[in-house]
């Protein structure tokens, strides 16, 4: 195997794949048995939604770890890494229409759903016969429906906590970018100081999203019971959120790769992808910003 | 840049592994996962088949007959999702799994090992969603399609939205790896434009997978969070709306059409030159129509939903941009035509299912034509006009290309030739039974009958008769081609040649036949001449 470097690496059996299948589907029948069970009776579902997760955890704790050893060993050639980045560009892309769906619903229910049940355009029989009293609104004037699902409520002010949250956003992808460029120039304390500073800006995030949730919650009254407002509301936020959060863990992964010395300056696909997520993460977010906040 | 490929140290270098549960369970082989898929898509084509068998039971006779109309809805719910996601799609997977890597002259897929985990999470996918027709309460019974409110009132919404979810990881990471591998793995001189239309159409399917999959995972965890967490995303009483669902379930659900039918194409556009003994006519406007085919299918999507309440403006749009897609696909029928023509050819069995292919998804075509006239849609919706179209379309469309491939290539998978005879018997009972199978349906729809109903009015007694004879037979005959499979696989004593076909042309026919566990550990030379569609100037 002289010529390995230039050879195509067939990655040999694994066990991984298929432990995945496996705890993939322990998760989701555990969640569907405890979303189904009857008040007071959910043990049984939850135990497997939590044996599920915890399988899901260490099969990437595994699958990962048996990968970066295959990288660190060398296996990896050039055309291995163009694999790999085309993987993770189409997977990001695959992201975006995921968060594309959630979009289609706010615009169409802004621009038509509301509309029409307030009586322009189109539909409005529906409007004369079940609710002539509902003036079409976004916000807290209208955005729970004809019904005013969940009752009144308050909606979270754009230039506040999400504002500061804008900020902390585009900060940490000024951070990511600047460790990159240091990874490129190889100098590593200063990658260690600026990787360290976009994990600690993107907890910091998740924080005073947090925070906002609470505050929704107690004080405003805004709910995921808050009609269709709060329905969007919560599942783009949240979705980002938890997006934020994974984020956030691997580019923690990635800081404990650079302090083990994992990555060396054209050797570092694993650096970039997470990168590349994070990137993907703020996009949506000024995305959330424009749409679910300021207007 | 050429690279040979190495393997792992600890991996058999010469031939496949000998544990069963390594071999299957753990594969990192191409082959091996392509043979999972397919039998994978067998197995599920006889579960969904079994549930139309007991449809057309039902429908036999006017008048309640078998079951409950509850169990009627599941089956046809069931039916659906089980052909769609079970049969159709792993099918097609599964022939690209094969082909592509032998086509572009790869030694395997880009990401193996993902390659293995989209496989095997298919199987526990359908666990969970089939596992709910046991359950107390009965599996999913408001359509395919899961239109809120209808779907919201079933327990078993859970387990297919999960199932749903799963079953989109798995085509996701299925289209990655075949676009990795399209793009990154080809062998050096397998330009873009030599490649064979098979893999230019998984090129863009795979596309179309990624683009759409996630689209239906938004929709379906909406039904979810609106049954289980209290949200209100298609409760008009909250400010949202049940039209919003049908939106975005077919701005997935259009190009998910095409998603079945353009690997399909490329199947056609591989066996047609073979058995014509003539390079493809127009190999590029073959490879621009399906392009187009794939852009359009993104603009489409209301043409479902014309019976809905659509503003004018949008039904005019919808009905245009449909009727739009008749230009790529007449471009299609037109050079297979073309093809065929002055050629010298011979009717193995793969050809016959080809040319029947042409002629019967042309019929289905034409019926889709007809459905997207609005004017002319708000009679036929929900028809079974319909039923009878997307069946031309699938069962004589999609389903007649994979018996195709699996004819065409399984000499190459198995080293043995099928019995051409049986071969023959099966096409010619399947070519019959099923158009007096769905034949009919067309003449239903147009009187009025009602899709998604256990019962009807006595005047369609006849044709439905008539259907339902064809149906069992049909189902009947497909025993036929799982005998031919098995003696094929097991007992044929006729050996392969390498290149199988006289008119064979491609990579795929320089490997022995059976194709050995591992090729093109080292990169082919690529011959312009010994393309399918290499030598073609124009």
């Amino acid at each position: 195997m002289g010529q390995q470097h230039d050879a195509y690496f067939v990655p040999a059996k694994s066990y991984w794949p298929i432990v995945a299948a496996v705890v993939m589907f322990t998760t989701v029948f555990g969640a569907a048995h405890w979303l189904n069970a009857e008040p007071g009776d959910a043990g049984f579902g939850k135990t497997v939604l939590i044996v599920g997760v915890v399988g899901v955890l260490g099969m990437f704790f595994g699958w990962f770890r048996s990968v970066i050893n295959e990288s660190l060993s060398g296996s990896y050639n050039h055309q291995v890494d163009v694999s790999f980045r085309m993987g993770m560009m189409w997977f990001i892309f695959s992201e975006v229409m995921f968060f594309g769906a959630f979009f289609g619903a706010l615009f169409y229910i802004r621009m038509f759903s509301v509309p029409w049940l307030g009586g322009t355009g189109h539909g409005t029989l529906t409007h004369q016969f079940l609710w002539s009293d509902y003036a079409a609104a976004w916000g807290a004037n209208g955005g729970n429906g004809p019904e005013r699902v969940g009752g009144s409520f308050s909606t979270v002010p754009a230039w506040g906590l999400p504002l500061l949250n804008t900020l902390i956003l585009l900060s940490s992808s000024v951070t990511v970018t600047i460790a990159h460029h240091a990874l490129r120039a190889g100098h590593r304390g200063k990658i260690l100081v600026f990787l360290g500073l976009t994990v600690l800006l993107g907890a910091l995030f998740l924080n005073f999203q947090a925070h906002e949730y609470v505050e929704a919650y107690k004080e405003l009254n805004l709910t995921l019971h808050s009609g269709v407002y709060g329905s969007t509301f919560f599942l783009l936020t949240g979705f980002h959120g938890l997006h934020v959060t994974l984020g956030t863990i691997m580019l923690a992964v990635i800081w404990l790769r650079v302090l083990k010395g994992h990555f060396n300056k054209d050797h570092h696909f694993g650096f970039e992808a997470v990168a590349w997520y994070w990137h993907f993460v703020d996009v949506v977010w000024l995305g959330l910003f424009m749409f679910v906040y300021i207007l | 840049m050429s690279y040979a490929a190495t393997h792992d140290h600890h991996d058999d270098h010469h031939g496949a592994p000998k544990g069963f549960f390594q071999r299957w369970c753990m594969s990192t082989n191409h082959k091996d996962i392509g043979t999972l898929y397919l039998v994978f898509a067998l197995t599920m084509f006889f579960i969904g088949g079994s549930f139309a068998m007991l449809i057309r039971a039902e429908l036999f006779k006017p008048g309640m007959q078998l079951m409950q109309p509850y169990f009627f809805n599941q089956l046809t719910t069931m039916h659906a999702l089980v052909m769609i996601f079970g049969a159709i799609m792993p099918a097609f997977v599964g022939l690209g799994n094969w082909m592509i890597p032998l086509m572009v002259g790869a030694p395997d897929m880009a990401l193996p090992r993902m390659n293995n985990l989209s496989f095997w999470i298919l199987p526990f996918a359908f666990l969970l969603m089939l596992s709910t027709l046991f359950m107390p309460g009965g599996g999913p019974a408001g359509g395919w399609t899961l239109y809120p409110p209808l779907s919201l009132q079933s327990d078993s919404l859970a387990y297919v939205v999960f199932a749903v979810h799963l079953m989109g990881i798995s085509s996701i990471m299925g289209a990655i790896n075949i676009i990795a591998t399209i793009l990154n793995m080809r062998a050096p001189g397998m330009e873009l434009l030599k490649m064979p239309v098979f893999v230019w159409s998984w090129l863009i399917t795979a596309f179309l997978l990624i683009a759409v999959m996630p689209v239906l995972a938004g929709a379906v965890t909406m039904l979810l969070t609106d049954k289980y967490f209290g949200t209100n995303f298609f409760n008009p009483g909250g400010g949202g709306d049940p039209v919003l669902y049908q939106h975005i379930f077919w701005f997935f659900g259009h190009p998910e059409v095409y998603i079945m039918i353009l690997p399909a194409f490329g199947i056609i556009s591989e066996i047609v030159p073979t058995f014509a003994r003539k390079p493809i006519f127009g190999y590029k406007a073959m490879v621009f129509a399906i392009a187009s085919i794939a852009f359009l299918s993104f603009i489409v999507w209301a043409h479902h939903m014309f019976a809905v309440g659509l503003p004018l403006g949008a039904e005019i749009f919808f009905m245009y941009a449909t009727m739009l897609i008749a230009v790529p696909t007449g471009v299609k029928v037109f050079n297979w035509v073309a093809t065929i023509w002055g050629s010298s050819m011979t009717f193995e069995t793969p050809m016959l299912f080809a040319i029947a292919f042409i002629i019967l998804f042309t019929i289905g075509g034409f019926s889709g034509l007809m459905l997207a006239l609005v004017p002319a849609d708000f009679q036929y919706h929900d028809t079974y006009f319909v039923v009878a179209h997307f069946h031309y379309v699938l069962v004589t469309g999609a389903l007649f290309a994979i018996i195709a491939a699996s004819y065409y290539w399984l000499p190459k998978w198995t080293g043995n030739m099928y019995s051409e005879f049986w071969g023959k018997v099966h096409f010619w009972n399947s070519v019959i039974w099923v158009n007096v199978l769905f034949f009919p349906q067309h003449f239903l729809g147009l009187a009025g009958m009602p899709r998604r109903i256990p019962d009807y009015n006595v005047a369609f007694a006849n044709f439905n008769m008539i259907s339902s004879i064809g149906g069992f037979l049909f189902g009947a005959t497909q025993l036929i081609f799982i005998g031919v499979l098995i003696h094929c696989a097991f007992f044929s004593k006729k050996k392969a040649t390498d290149r199988v076909w006289e008119g064979a042309r491609g990579l795929e026919w320089t490997v022995p036949s059976p194709a050995p566990h591992h090729t093109f550990e080292v990169p082919p030379v690529i011959h312009d001449d010994e393309l399918a569609h290499g030598h073609v100037n124009d």
